[in-house]
């Protein structure tokens, strides 16, 4: 969106808007209340319709959570064709009225189109204290950085529509894509983070890389500690690659310095767009310890949680991987 | 030469035909059309990981890929 050069909109309450790159909007609206709006839709990414239903709404949800916000309200947007059954698009709904249900939010209503390929997101609303707000801009240099899911979804869907992705796998990345960031939130504001961001369509580099921007820092990634969803490097090695990795790849690849020894089957997973993907987080590093203990204290989604890098002062790149 | 006609079908389409291709062709070279960059990465990608080496040749609209098994003079 902010590629259009829209021009930008100035209003003192407007806390958050187009220019940062940042997942949502922020608006106060008095001393102690913000609000965060969001919006996020797209095409099945999964072939059961009440688990596409759960990873939109998982997804459009996260963009509260990545800005310290908790949701409130959401509306339906759903395209759909009438030549699909109508038990699909019950499902479909079904599943994001759970997952938002999960998130402590309502489901206020909606808007559907009739269109060729079904579509389904929500516009979530959440509320944040204007103190609390945490956009990507806060990283400071001697921060950890932490990602709370495994990479590799966009390939995985890939493969899925090739039929070349086993079922333990596939239900791996289901896993993966229902599970709300709100666990990750709580403990990342429980122990006092920097920065967040949530990964989603520019991949982990990508968002990395605009965390790096906003925060007037660089990044140095630890490959070997970058969780991925299993059998990922096969599928990538294969050439089971969506077309958005590249288009990461290419419009990054001069702020980016890999190590020698990082294949390019490895890059393109860096490269790899994800759909409803983990929280990235900045927080200092004598706060890591306490991050844990509180993430643990959460029944789910803690299991590929890793430390996988740090924050340093600004060099000539934006994000070392070594 | 067996080609196969990708163009038009967006991955992994392209390289899904490709990989019935070869599985049919076994020790065959095989010629594929593509019509787009990511196409040509994803075949490419799938040719080197089946023991294939990869020519390129640039089309008006396209590229056409041709893969030749790494043994094959070898094994005549």
């Amino acid at each position: 969106m902010r590629q259009l050069h829209l021009s930008p909109i100035k209003d003192q309450n407007l806390l958050v808007g187009l220019e940062t790159s940042d997942d949502a909007a922020v608006y106060k609206l008095t001393e102690d209340l913000a609000l965060i709006q969001t919006i996020d839709f797209f095409t099945p990414v999964i072939d059961d319709p009440y688990f596409f239903g759960q990873v939109a709404a998982a997804n459009a949800l996260s963009d509260i959570y990545a800005m310290g916000g908790r949701p409130l309200l959401a509306l339906n947007i759903v395209c759909f064709p009438n030549c699909l059954p109508l038990e699909w698009l019950t499902a479909i709904l079904q599943g994001g009225a759970d997952k938002v249900a999960e998130a402590g939010a309502i489901i206020a209503g909606g808007h559907s189109v009739q269109d060729d390929e079904p579509k389904y997101g929500l516009a979530v609303t959440g509320l944040v204290s204007p103190q609390k707000v945490i956009t990507n801009a806060g990283a400071l240099p001697g921060d950890v950085l932490i990602l709370t899911k495994p990479l590799g979804t966009g390939i995985i869907t890939t493969g899925i529509k090739a039929d070349l992705v086993s079922p333990e796998t596939q239900a791996a990345a289901v896993t993966s894509m229902t599970t709300l960031n709100a666990a990750a939130a709580m403990a990342m504001q429980a122990a006092g983070v920097h920065a967040c961001t949530d990964i989603t369509g520019f991949g982990l580099l990508g968002h990395a890389a605009e965390m790096a921007l906003a925060s007037n820092v660089s990044l140095e990634l630890e490959m070997g500690k970058i969780p991925f969803l299993p059998e990922i490097e096969n599928l990538a090695f294969l050439g089971l690659i969506p077309g958005g990795a590249y288009k990461n790849r290419e419009y990054l690849v001069n702020e980016i310095i890999f190590a020698e020894r990082i294949t390019a089957t490895e890059k393109m997973i860096l490269f790899d767009p994800q759909t409803s993907g983990g929280l990235f987080i900045a927080l200092p590093g004598e706060k890591e310890g306490s991050f844990f203990t509180a993430l643990n204290r959460q029944e789910k989604g803690t299991l590929f949680t890793q430390t996988v890098g740090r924050v340093t002062e600004k060099k000539d790149y934006l994000i070392l991987v070594k | 030469m067996v080609e196969i006609d990708a163009c038009g079908f967006s991955c992994p389409i392209p390289v899904v035909k490709t990989m019935h291709g070869l599985e049919n062709n076994p020790g065959e070279p095989v010629t594929v059309l593509v019509d787009s960059e990511v196409s040509r990465e994803n075949v490419s990608r799938l040719a080197q990981s089946k023991g294939y080496t990869v020519k390129i040749e640039a089309l008006a609209e396209g590229y056409k890929l041709i893969l030749n098994p790494q043994s094959s003079e070898s094994t005549g």
